[in-house]
């Protein structure tokens, strides 16, 4: 049942990427001009706050990029159907890109709020070490032919990564804390004071990024099962011209 | 499963045994990765002995990196891997065999390692030397469980040499953080926090080898 849900959503997803692209303009543009005007700036952090929009919309949708290729690679190697793969990869380019985006923001704002560029804070450390994964991941495909060992090679290194991560993460909480009084100074999403309008603003934009998510995921799945088509057209090209080399006497 | 296990590492042991090129050449890199460190560390024998938790566990991670491309290129070598697989063997098996026989080589390397670079840098544990024992064991065994896997991965791929070391090292980082710092408690103290690096090792191999476990069959027959 869940299988089929969410076949027919990948069906839907490629047939409205267009349209799910056409909406999410207008909302990140409304989300930008809210970002960067309307908002108001942050007491301790001012203006420099305003990072925080596009900072966590890019992270949001890049977990949830990667999460989708766990997902997708779980019913591959479970369903055994290429189209699995197509999701898979997908959503891991579109993870990586934004992964890489949310590390390069978050440096910038982690330069003008901590005052340096990089810190070893378990939560950075584990996301740069998700991205290496995923980079690795993204590189072995482009050296494997065979679609079926990609897939299921593939597949493999997206599981064991994940169920990795959340030992990383627990390596470097230790690693920092055991030798440190914990400092992890960082502005708080959940904050309960946090000013209506950066919450109504974080909303929109977090809507937008998402929007953005599906109409590229959308996008991209049309793009791997149109790559997966063509080789299998070279290959029906090739049958009939076998035949036709065929010794004389055999026609 | 068992028999079939015990006849995989007597296989690979005995060419190991009889050819020795493999733990032969691995020793050598990891201490050449070891003297390579100190030269690029320079002279200063405390800012050596400080670091050498660190250098150690670099240059088994590296030659262990090695040690799982060569585990696996004598398997494709005239189709070894397909021939177990028809002769019916259990890829469970042949993981737990591949890991088994990794971690052995690995120990026999670090026997040699470890000590010099104890040696080389004045660092004199005493009975103490008994407490690597534990953590040697447990971050090699963790090394080869994703090793073992990855090197199957990565059999028929063409720049595996790169590849293999590119998926495998983010993977390890919690083993290598962990048997480093476990190391750097035993050598300089205090270890009273020694406990919680044992107990992370462990549960990264129990992860890791379950995992290993659960995956390696779909990947076996490519």
């Amino acid at each position: 049942m869940v299988r089929r849900d969410l076949w027919s959503f990948m069906v839907w997803l490629e047939r409205n990427a267009n349209r799910i692209g056409f909406a999410c303009v207008p909302i990140l543009a409304i989300g930008t001009i809210m970002a960067l005007w309307w908002s108001p700036p942050d007491v301790h952090m001012g203006q420099d706050l305003r990072l925080m929009y596009i900072h966590v919309p890019t992270i949001w949708v890049a977990y949830l990029a990667l999460t989708v290729t766990l997902g997708a690679s779980l019913m591959l190697l479970w369903k055994r159907e290429l189209r699995w793969d197509d999701l898979a990869v997908a959503s891991a380019e579109i993870g990586v890109l934004l992964t890489t985006l949310a590390i390069v923001v978050g440096a910038i704002w982690g330069k003008l709020t901590w005052g340096v560029y990089w810190t070893w804070d378990p939560r950075l450390t584990t996301t740069a070490v998700l991205v290496i994964i995923f980079a690795g991941y993204l590189l072995l495909r482009a050296l494997t032919e065979d679609s079926w060992v990609r897939a299921r090679q593939s597949a493999v290194i997206a599981i064991i990564g994940f169920v990795d991560i959340p030992v990383v993460h627990f390596s470097v909480l230790w690693w920092r804390s055991l030798h440190q009084a914990p400092t992890f100074l960082r502005p708080n999403l959940g904050d309960p004071t946090m000013d209506d309008r950066m919450e109504l603003t974080l909303i929109v934009n977090l809507v937008g990024f998402t929007l953005l998510y599906g109409f590229l995921l959308g996008r991209r799945l049309r793009l791997a099962r149109l790559q997966r088509e063509l080789e299998t057209v070279k290959w029906d090209d090739i049958v009939p011209e076998t035949s036709a080399l065929e010794p004389v006497h055999a026609r | 499963m068992m028999a079939q296990l015990m006849a995989i590492v007597r296989k690979d042991l005995l060419l190991e045994w009889r050819g020795k090129a493999n733990l032969n050449a691995l020793t050598v890199l990891a201490l050449m990765i070891v003297l390579t460190m100190s030269f690029a560390l320079g002279s200063d024998p405390t800012r050596l002995r400080l670091t050498a938790p660190a250098v150690v566990w670099v240059a088994i991670v590296f030659a262990a990196v090695l040690a799982f491309v060569r585990a696996y290129q004598m398997e494709s070598e005239n189709r070894c891997f397909e021939g177990m697989l028809l002769a019916g063997a259990d890829p469970r098996a042949i993981y737990l065999a591949k890991l088994a026989v990794a971690a052995l080589t690995m120990l026999v390397l670090e026997v040699v390692v470890i000590p010099t670079i104890l040696l080389l840098d004045g660092i004199a544990l005493g009975p103490r030397i008994w407490g690597l024992l534990p953590i040697a064991v447990l971050g090699t065994a963790g090394l080869s469980a994703v090793g073992s896997l990855y090197g199957r991965l990565t059999m028929a791929v063409r720049a595996r040499e790169v590849m293999l070391p590119l998926l495998v090292l983010p993977v390890v980082v919690p083993i290598v953080l962990a048997a480093a710092r476990a190391s750097d408690l035993l050598f300089h103290g205090p270890a009273g926090q020694l406990g919680t690096w044992v107990g992370l090792l462990v549960v990264a191999d129990v992860v890791l080898v379950t995992a290993g476990l659960l995956t390696y069959e779909s990947i076996a027959e490519d």
